[in-house]
């Protein structure tokens, strides 16, 4: 059916095409209407007023919660809504903290931008002396309260995209703010530190934390050899802090930059992506063989890593047990160059160039940590290397490129992909592809697993084998893929996750951009830096086979175990403490705590303690027995898990549980 | 390991546990009944424990975080462990501009409380200035567990409080 319905839009007529609300249809008129809350991917909200529009009949409304119809009659300019706008924005800048020169997000910021453009030159009213303390527990992400509008960004994004809610908003009216449950810290709660909620704050309230200054001292350490490993995605994306569009490659250039800044070698990533191809195709061809722990999930972003340690302990087995690219990275370049350079492992200084957050959180997780030293030194984002060349003063857009060091430096397109959504999962293919057909193909690529939505479902036919794979970004849609594999539902071989929504291109390190372009600019710009690769298949890359001959031995062997792989453990959500069942005073009593956490409740330890607590009062125990809910003993794949004195219980039964409380009550009495 | 009892004082086995679980299932742990659900547990605990929180958050599939969420933004969920007898000193226009202020400095100052420290460490008090009960005839007023004073002086108040004392020491 033709749709010739308009809008009225100052004066001109705009075709109505399925737009869900006022303002994506007034963007379509060229006119970019401010606001802080309204964003495409997440729910209406409604709060920051600045999107307000004159409709005829109507009055003021805000058009992102308005629903275009026939007929309506726009202004989105006139005199009354311009001195709203701009009163809004005052009362905003009273609340807020402002110390703009040093902000990190100054030259980001939406609040500064939408100020300057609405022409508020001066703030009225009183600014508010109240301070609020600054999270900084954890190693990703900084909250500072006190430059927070209350837009709320952040809270959908960490509810609706990634099904966590790690934050909300808490207290009301004047004390209201935005903070994790019980106002603890990040470090406390179920936060992955993905970094999403630092990518849609319009202000500096949420940010990704800086390692800018353990970078410059160890650079001028003369005793340090600083190298750097790229991350994938940055190079389709730093361009973008220097005048180059999305998905320009600029990898040259950067490697240029880093040699001016100091570094003394430069190398990739894509190197270690292609070494981690390597072992987990082999790792899941033998899955496939035996059947056993499938479907297997990919392990390369912490961000999901964590999520399944908290939530899904149960899949651990299932998660591949690979490093990470930039872990692999690490753990090879502290092994092999401190004997090439002729120096001490402790002077050996890695640094990883990354588009994320978690990343920070994953070089300090205490597997990747030998006597001490991290195998990765520190983690700094896309904006953070780009702060760093403004910082040394190098215009980075007239600078001449200059190529990787090798061997670390040399890469396949393979390892290129990784950085977007389906690029794992391509980059497996085309190595299992010619494992299983032992035909070396002419056209690697699968473009079948190429997809832009959050859960992208493909079955790839290779020879006469089918494999069944899953592509997801965005935690939520990986929750719901997991919850399927848990319950049996599916019957996936593979399933790629991502914790950002298309992949790496678009993490929290990575250059702000408002909307989903600037992703897949970024994404078709590392497709296209594989196709002008000369090699596109990892099991083609002549150093990683070389370093497979000079320091790993076999594939999948031992030690490649020991350097490539890691293991997982379960996590507790939160750090809390236990409640009382009974209401006597605790002394000299046989204390039984039986887990109430998630998996553990799942598991029936709530009707396990309704019994027990029948059983105690029946026989007379409240005196000797102290029954407490707790939560979470990190073992909850083994659920339900009790306590009894100081004995821990896995898996535990009624009968289990009552033969153990009276074993230990009878050695209290003798 | 932290104590988070109930200091309601019943001397039984208080049946905590089940009791929450009884209230979530009479509300078939259904997501939207949180408010419900919190209320009536704080009927049984006179607050809401954290861990309590947690654990309700588990059962309806809900972030701890949109749980306090919801739990900070009513004035009449209290997060920390309230005292035996509960006094509201009405702050409202009216009592305000009958001197209720100096109402609420001396009963803090007869308690040994302060603004940011409500509740009494023998868990006997806690004072909270409100906002108004409605009682703006008798204004100024207090109410102690419920029951409502009015046109009282600062001495009257803190006599109130003193019988209150000496009822509990029998």
């Amino acid at each position: 059916m033709e749709n010739n319905e308009f809008v009225i839009v100052d004066n001109r007529e705009i075709l109505i095409e399925n737009e869900l609300n006022l303002l994506e249809l007034i963007r379509k008129a060229n006119i970019e209407l401010p606001t802080f809350c309204y964003h495409s991917d997440l729910s209406v909200y409604g709060a920051c007023r600045l999107c307000i529009v004159d409709i005829e009949g109507m009055g003021i409304v805000t058009s992102c919660s308005t629903v275009p119809t026939a007929g309506m009659k726009v202004k989105t300019n006139t005199a009354e809504l311009r001195k709203m706008r701009k009163m809004y924005l005052e009362l905003l800048l009273a609340n807020h903290h402002q110390s703009c020169t040093t902000c990190l997000k100054s030259d980001s910021c939406k609040l500064q931008d939408l100020a300057s453009r609405m022409g508020v030159n001066e703030v009225r009213f009183k600014m508010s002396e109240v301070k609020m303390k600054i999270d900084d527990s954890c190693p990703s992400i900084v909250r500072d309260p006190n430059k927070c509008i209350l837009c709320g960004d952040c809270v959908r994004a960490c509810h609706e995209i990634q099904g966590i809610g790690a934050i909300d908003f808490i207290n009301r009216g004047s004390g209201t703010t935005v903070a994790p449950a019980f106002n603890k810290e990040l470090k406390e709660v179920d936060c992955v530190y993905c970094g999403l909620c630092a990518s849609v704050c319009p202000t500096g309230a949420i940010t990704v934390k800086q390692e800018i200054d353990n970078v410059w001292q160890a650079i001028n350490d003369e005793k340090k050899i600083v190298v750097a490993q790229i991350a994938p995605a940055v190079r389709v994306a730093i361009g973008e802090l220097f005048g180059f569009d999305a998905g320009i490659l600029t990898t040259g250039k950067m490697v240029a930059a880093l040699k001016m800044i100091g570094f003394d070698k430069v190398f990739d990533t894509s190197f270690a992506a292609d070494l981690t191809v390597f072992e987990e195709t082999n790792e899941f061809l033998k899955r496939r063989e035996s059947g056993k722990k499938l479907p297997q999930f990919t392990s390369c972003c912490p961000g999901w890593v964590k999520y399944v340690e908290q939530y899904y302990s149960d899949l651990l087995d299932n998660l591949s047990s690979c490093k990470s690219p930039q872990q692999m990275f690490g753990a090879i370049a502290k092994d092999t160059l401190p004997e090439s350079y002729g120096i001490d492992r402790a002077d050996l200084f890695v640094v990883s160039i990354m588009p994320c957050s978690a990343k920070k959180f994953e070089a300090k997780r205490p597997e990747f940590n030998k006597d001490g030293q991290s195998d990765v030194d520190a983690v700094i984002t896309t904006q953070e290397l780009g702060r760093m060349i403004k910082q040394a003063g190098i215009q980075f857009a007239n600078i001449l490129p200059e190529s990787l060091d090798m061997p670390l430096g040399f890469k396949t397109g393979a390892g290129v992909i990784f950085g977007t959504s389906g690029g794992v999962s391509e980059a497996v293919l085309r190595y299992a592809s010619e494992k299983i057909t032992g035909i070396k193909s002419d056209s690697p690529d699968f473009v079948e697993v190429r997809g832009n939505e959050g859960i992208h479902v493909k079955t790839v036919k290779i020879g006469g084998v089918e494999l069944k794979l899953a592509i997801v970004s965005g935690l939520k849609n990986a929750g719901k893929i997991a919850q399927q594999v848990r319950n049996g539902e599916c019957d996936y071989d593979f399933i790629e996750v991502m914790a950002c929504p298309g992949g790496c291109v678009s993490g929290a390190g990575q250059p702000v951009s408002s909307d989903s372009k600037a992703r897949n600019l970024r994404k078709q710009g590392l497709y296209q830096a594989d196709k002008t690769l000369q090699l596109h298949k990892s099991q083609d890359n002549p150093y990683v086979n070389k370093c497979y001959q000079d320091h790993l031995g076999q594939v999948n062997g031992p030690e490649a175990h020991r350097l490539l792989h890691t293991k997982y453990r379960s996590r507790k959500r939160f750090n809390d403490s236990s409640f009382s069942v009974f209401n006597n005073p605790v002394n000299e009593k046989l204390q039984v705590c039986i887990c109430v956490g998630t998996s553990c409740y799942l598991r029936g330890s709530q009707k396990l303690m309704q019994k027990l607590i029948e059983y105690v009062r029946d026989n007379g125990l409240e005196d000797k027995v102290d029954v407490r809910a707790t939560f979470c003993f990190e073992n909850c794949d083994k659920g339900p898990s009790v306590k009894v004195g100081q004995i821990e219980h896995s898996k535990c039964t009624y009968e289990m549980l009552v033969a153990e409380m009276n074993k230990q009550l009878s050695k209290i009495v003798v | 390991m932290q104590e988070t009892k109930c200091k309601c004082g019943g001397n039984e086995s208080a049946r905590k546990f089940e009791k929450v679980c009884h209230i979530l299932d009479s509300h078939s742990r259904e997501k939207n009944k949180l408010i419900p659900i919190l209320q009536e547990i704080q009927a049984e605990y006179r607050y809401l424990p954290e861990e309590v929180m947690t654990f309700v958050a588990t059962c309806l599939d809900l972030s701890p975080a949109r749980v306090y969420g919801v739990a900070s933004f009513y004035a009449n969920f209290a997060l920390k462990p309230k005292g035996k007898h509960v006094v509201h000193v009405c702050d409202g226009t009216a009592c305000h501009v009958k001197g209720s202020e100096d109402i609420k400095d001396a009963l803090q100052k007869r308690l040994g409380l302060t603004d940011d420290k409500s509740t009494t460490e023998d868990m006997l008090f806690t004072l909270e200035p409100v906002s108004c009960l409605g009682a703006c005839g008798l204004a100024p007023v207090i109410t102690i567990d419920n029951k409502v004073y009015g046109q009282l002086t600062p001495a009257d108040a803190v006599r109130l409080i003193d019988e209150v004392i000496a009822k509990e020491a029998e």
